[in-house]
C-alpha cells in the first residue's frame, strides 16, 4: 500500500506492507543512516525522530507514519556536524554505528531541555546503548553540544 | 612529536556521525536473495527426516539448503593464523545439532517474508539425544559429542574428541608440590567465570555478488578479512583466487568478529546461483548462535613464605568451549600466560587443564581472551593469601610483581598454541601504576572500608598484563604510495572494528613522512587491494601493523630523497627533506615535495614511487596496568554502587591519547559489564534464557558514574614510537578488584562471576 509522509522536510510516498515497520522500509529507500542492532527496541541504534520525538523505528510500523513527520539524521546535517566536532575533540568516537541514533537523541534533548544535567541527560539517552566507548567521554561531548549557543 | 601522541581527531568521526554509507549492510546490492537459517531446539539431536516439500515450492523461494548439498569438509570458523590452533570440528551443515541455536538448515528466497513464512512450513524430524550440559562432567562422559570421524586438529593441540576433550594443555616449571610444602601461608581457592556475551551494536552481517569477472565478491562484518577468504575457500572448495573479501566500517567487534558466522551460507548461495544474497543475524543469532567468552573454573593454589615472598602458583583450569572448538587451546593457554608472569619471583609455578565440548552456544574469542577469566583468580586469590598472612595486600604486590628489565621463564615457554618467546621487560612501570592509582582512588583514606549508618564504601584493587601480538605469527603489512600533488595512499591490511586503527595507522604514516594527517589516504582491509594483515586480534594491530606502517613509510621516504637527489644533482647524503621540501643547505638547491611528485608523475623520468613493507613481532611487548575500583554497599539489600574505577596504564607512548583513553574505558565499563551486571542463565534444557538486551544487562550510562584513566609516560623500543598494545588491557581487572572490594567492605569472598547483591546475601547467611 502507499503512505504519504514527510520525512526531513520532504514529502514523499512511500510503498510499504501493511506489517512492515519504519525500520525496514527507510533501509529499503537508502535511509542508510538507520540502522538495526536488535529485535526488540531495547538498544536505541534504529531511532529516528517521529513528530520531533526519538522513537525506535524497529518497532514502529511504517503505516502508523502516514501524514506524518520523520527526521533521520540526514535532516539535521548542522546539528550532527557540530556533535561530531564535539566528539571528535573529546575522543568520543568509537565503531560509530550508534552515532547517528545519538545527535537524534541529543538534538531532541536539546529542544526539550537546554539546560539538562548530568543525570537528566544520563536517563534521556539510557536506551541508547553504546558497548565502545563506557559512555564517559560521549557524556563530556555531549554536555559541549548542549551548551553550543551556534 | 607532532602527529603521534597528539590531539588527533579520528579520521572518520564526521561521516560516521553524518550517517553516510558505511557498514556492510549499507553495501548490499538491492535484490540480494534473503538467507536464513533454521535453529535446533534441541541441545543435542540427529536430524532423521526433513520435510520441506512445501516450502521449497513456496514463489520466491529460491532453494532450501540441508546437510545433503554439502561435501563434509570439517573446518573451524576461527579466524586465526593458519594451521590453525582450533580443531576442525564444524561443517557448514551437519546431521547432528549440538546446542539450541544450531543451524539445521537454510532457507533462501526473495525477501524475509517469505523465508520466515517457509522456515515455518518445514518439517523436521529429530531424534533428541540426551545432552552435556554441565562442563564439570563432560570430560569422559559416555554420551559423545562429537563422534565423527573426519574432524582433526592441524597439529598437537591435545584434540580427544572420544572423551569430549577439545584441546588440552600443561606446564610446569619448578616442582610446584614441593614448593608449596615448603611455604608457611598456602591457600587454595576455586573461581568460576561466565559466559559473556560481546554485544557489539551491529550484529553480524554479510553479503556476496559475483562480479563480471566471475569472481565472488564478499562484505563482510569481520575482524579478519584474509581468514574469512581462506576458510571460505576452503569449506567450498572455491579456488582463493576467485574471492574477494571487503571489510567496510565494523560496528564493533571485540573479538566476536574474529571468525565466519553467516559467510558461508551465504557464499554457497552466491556462487551457486550467481545471485546476490545476504544474511543479518537476529540479536538472538548474535546471542545464541554466534559464540560466547569460554566460562571456566581455576583452582588456585598459592604460597608464600613467612617474608611475604610468593613461592608457588598452581592453577588447574577447566574450560567450557561449547559445541564447537573455536579458540579453545589458544584463549585457555592466555588464562595462563598473559596472568601468571605478573608475579614473577615464584620458584615454581604450574598452569594445567582441558577445555572441553558440551552441547551450549560455543565460546570463542573475547577481548582478553583468557586473561580476564584468569586475572580474576590469581587477582582474587592474591588478597585471599595477604588476608591470610595478615599483610597489606599493596605491599605484597609491590614486592612480588613484575619490574623493568626482569622477565619470567613462562614467556618462552607458552605462546598461543605453541611454544612462546623469551624477552625481557624493556618497559614495564607497573609500580609506577599502582603508586598513581592509589593516589587517584585515594587509598590511604579509604582502605579497607569507610562506615555510616546505611553504607559501606570501600575499595579494591588489580593489577594485569596482556601482550602485543603473537610473535613470529602474526603479520601485518602496508604500502605506502606517492601521488601527485605530493599526498599519499597508504593500504594496509589491518582491520578497522571502531576502535580507531585507521587513525592510528594514518598518524604513524604521517608522523613519519613529516606530513599531516589530511595528507595520508589511508584504506584498510580488502583481500584484493591491501596487502596481508592477519587482522585485529590478540591487540596486535598498533604494534605489529603500525610497525609495517612505520617500515613502509621510512622506505618510502629514501626512495623520494633518492628522486631529490637525481632532481638536484646532488648525492643523497646532502638531501634534507622536512615533510614539505628537499633541500641541499650548502648550493641552496631546492625542490618541493609537490614539484617532485609532480615531475615523477607527468614530465620526467615518470615512474611511481610505492612501497609495501610487512612486520612479524620478534616479541610481545606487554601493556600493564594497575585498576583501583572504589564501591558503596547498601547495608540491608548489599546493592552494589561502583562509584567510581581508576585506570592506571602503561601501554607504551600513546599514539592517540584520546583513542587510547577509549579504549581503556569501554574496556573497563565491558569488564564491569562481566564483574557484575552480565548474568548468564539457561534453562533446564540448555537453553540460553539470556538471550536478549532485555534478559541480558549490559552496563548503561546510568550505571556508570566516574572513571579516571590515565597513562604513565612508557617507552617501548621496539613498538612505532614507543607503543604497545592497550585494545584488551583495560577488560582485565574489575572481576577481581571488585571481589576485593566486596571482601574489604564485608569481609566475604565472591568466587563466581558475575558478583551480585544476591550471591553476597547468600554467603553472609552462611
Amino acid at each position: 500500500m502507499k503512505i504519504d509522509l514527510t520525512i526531513n522536510k520532504q514529502k514523499r510516498t512511500f510503498l510499504v506492507e501493511p506489517n512492515e515497520y519504519l525500520l525496514d522500509v527507510l533501509r529499503r529507500y537508502d535511509y542508510h543512516s538507520v540502522r538495526r542492532g536488535c529485535d526488540n527496541t531495547s538498544c536505541g541504534v534504529c531511532t529516528v525522530l517521529l513528530d520531533g520525538k526519538p522513537v525506535p523505528s524497529c518497532s514502529v510500523l511504517a503505516i502508523r507514519c502516514e501524514n506524518r513527520d520523520i527526521t533521520t539524521v540526514e535532516g539535521i546535517e548542522k546539528e550532527a556536524e557540530k556533535l561530531a566536532h564535539y566528539f571528535g575533540e573529546l575522543g568520543a568516537d568509537q565503531c560509530g554505528y550508534c552515532n547517528p541514533s545519538m545527535a537524534l537523541t541529543v538534538y531532541a534533548l536539546k529542544r526539550e531541555n537546554k539546560n539538562a544535567g548530568d543525570e537528566d541527560i544520563k536517563s534521556y539517552l539510557v536506551g541508547n546503548l553504546c558497548r565502545c566507548t563506557g559512555y564517559v567521554a560521549q557524556h563530556e561531548a555531549i554536555k559541549r553540544y548542549l551548551g553550543d549557543e551556534s | 612529536m607532532k602527529v603521534v601522541n597528539n590531539k588527533t581527531k579520528s579520521i572518520d568521526g564526521l561521516g560516521i556521525m553524518k550517517g553516510r554509507k558505511a557498514y556492510t549492510d549499507d553495501y548490499a546490492e538491492k535484490d540480494s536473495l534473503i538467507v536464513k537459517v533454521l535453529r535446533s531446539p534441541h541441545p543435542f539431536a540427529r536430524i532423521v527426516s526433513i520435510d520441506d516439500s512445501v516450502a521449497r515450492n513456496l514463489e520466491g523461494i529460491e532453494m532450501v539448503l540441508t546437510h545433503k548439498d554439502f561435501k563434509r569438509i570439517p573446518f573451524t570458523r576461527a579466524g586465526q593464523g593458519y594451521p590453525e590452533p582450533s580443531p576442525h570440528d564444524k561443517f557448514v551443515l551437519d546431521e547432528y545439532v549440538r546446542y539450541i541455536g544450531d543451524e539445521v538448515l537454510a532457507v533462501v528466497g526473495i525477501n524475509e517474508t517469505v523465508v520466515e513464512k517457509a522456515l515455518g512450513l518445514i518439517k523436521v524430524e529429530y531424534e533428541v539425544l540426551e545432552p552435556v550440559l554441565d562442563f564439570e562432567n563432560a570430560k569422559d562422559n559416555e554420551i559423545l559429542i562429537h563422534p565423527e570421524e573426519e574432524i582433526h586438529e592441524m597439529f598437537d593441540i591435545g584434540f580427544k574428541p572420544k572423551r569430549n576433550i577439545a584441546a588440552s594443555y600443561g606446564m610446569e616449571i619448578g616442582d610446584v608440590k614441593k614448593t608449596l610444602e615448603s611455604c608457611d601461608y598456602v591457600i587454595k581457592e576455586t573461581f568460576y567465570t561466565q559466559a559473556q556475551a560481546h554485544v557489539m551494536l551491529e550484529p553480524h552481517t554479510v553479503n556476496a555478488r559475483m562480479d563480471y569477472q566471475n569472481r565472488i565478491i564478499i562484505y563482510s562484518a569481520t575482524q579478519t578479512p584474509f581468514h574469512v577468504r581462506r576458510i571460505i575457500s576452503q569449506g567450498l572448495e572455491i579456488p582463493l583466487s576467485k574471492i574477494r573479501v571487503i571489510k567496510p566500517r565494523v560496528g564493533g567487534g571485540f573479538g566476536g568478529k574474529q571468525a565466519i558466522h553467516g559467510e558461508m551460507l551465504v557464499a554457497y548461495v552466491t556462487y551457486k546461483t550467481g545471485k546476490s544474497a545476504k544474511m543479518i543475524y537476529t540479536r538472538k543469532e548474535v546471542f545464541e548462535s554466534s559464540y560466547s567468552r569460554h566460562p571456566m573454573r581455576l583452582e588456585m593454589t598459592l604460597g608464600a613464605d613467612k617474608n611475604g615472598v610468593l613461592k608457588a602458583i598452581n592453577c588447574e583450569a577447566l574450560s567450557d568451549t561449547g559445541a564447537y572448538g573455536e579458540h579453545a587451546l589458544t584463549v585457555f593457554m592466555v588464562t595462563g600466560s598473559k596472568v601468571l608472569p605478573l608475579y614473577n619471583k615464584v620458584e615454581a609455578v604450574r598452569f594445567v587443564g582441558d577445555i572441553v565440548y558440551t552441547n551450549h552456544t560455543p565460546a570463542g574469542a573475547f577481548r582478553g581472551y583468557g586473561a580476564i577469566q584468569g586475572n580474576f583468580a590469581l587477582e582474587s586469590a592474591v588478597d585471599i593469601l595477604c588476608q591470610k598472612m595478615n599483610v597489606n595486600p599493596i605491599d605484597f604486590r609491590k614486592k612480588n610483581m613484575m619490574k623493568e628489565k626482569e622477565t619470567s621463564p613462562i614467556f618462552e615457554i607458552m605462546g598461543e598454541g605453541t611454544a612462546g618467546t623469551a624477552m625481557i621487560m624493556e618497559s614495564c612501570k607497573l609500580d609506577e601504576c599502582v603508586d598513581k592509582g592509589m593516589d587517584l582512588i585515594g587509598w590511604k583514606e579509604k582502605y579497607p572500608r569507610v562506615e555510616t549508618k546505611d553504607k559501606i564504601k570501600s575499595v579494591g584493587m588489580a593489577i594485569a598484563m596482556q601482550g602485543s601480538g603473537i610473535p613470529y605469527i602474526d603479520m601485518g603489512s602496508a604500502t605506502i604510495k606517492l601521488n601527485d600533488d605530493g599526498f599519499y595512499n597508504l593500504m594496509v591490511g589491518a582491520t578497522e572494528i571502531g576502535q580507531g586503527s585507521d587513525t592510528v595507522l594514518t598518524q604513524i604514516a604521517a608522523e613519519e613522512l613529516m606530513t599531516e594527517v589530511e595528507k595520508v589516504v589511508i584504506y584498510s582491509s580488502d583481500t584484493d587491494l591491501t596487502p596481508f594483515d592477519v587482522g585485529a586480534y590478540a591487540s596486535s594491530t598498533t604494534y605489529v601493523s603500525g610497525n609495517a606502517v612505520l617500515k613502509a613509510a621510512k622506505e618510502l621516504k629514501n626512495q623520494m630523497i633518492i628522486e631529490a637527489a637525481r632532481i638536484l644533482s646532488i648525492d643523497v647524503e646532502r638531501v634534507n627533506f622536512d615533510g614539505k621540501e628537499f633541500w641541499d643547505e650548502e648550493s641552496d638547491k631546492m625542490i618541493s615535495l609537490v614539484d617532485l611528485s609532480n615531475q615523477i608523475t607527468y614530465s620526467h623520468e615518470q615512474k611511481q614511487l610505492q612501497v609495501t613493507s610487512s612486520y612479524v613481532g620478534h616479541k610481545s611487548p606487554p601493556p600493564f596496568m594497575a585498576g583501583f575500583v572504589e564501591i558503596e554497599i547498601d547495608k540491608e539489600t548489599f546493592e552494589i554502587d561502583i562509584l567510581h574505577y581508576v585506570s592506571v596504564v602503561d601501554c607504551g607512548t600513546t599514539i592517540n591519547p584520546m583513542l587510547a583513553k577509549g579504549q581503556v574505558d569501554g574496556a573497563i565499563v565491558q569488564g564491569l559489564g562481566m564483574a557484575h551486571f552480565e548474568d548468564v542463565k539457561y534453562a533446564k534444557n540448555g537453553k540460553l534464557i539470556t538471550n536478549d538486551l532485555l534478559n541480558y544487562k549490559i552496563p548503561t550510562r546510568l550505571d556508570i558514574k566516574k572513571l579516571t584513566t590515565v597513562f604513565v609516560d612508557s617507552y617501548e623500543e621496539s613498538g612505532p614510537f614507543g607503543a604497545k598494545s592497550v585494545g584488551e588491557i583495560g577488560i582485565d581487572t574489575p572481576p577481581a578488584a571488585l571481589a576485593n572490594a566486596v571482601f574489604n567492605a564485608l569481609g566475604v569472598r565472591i568466587t563466581s562471576l558475575p558478583i551480585t547483591s544476591e550471591k553476597i546475601f547468600r554467603e553472609i547467611r552462611r
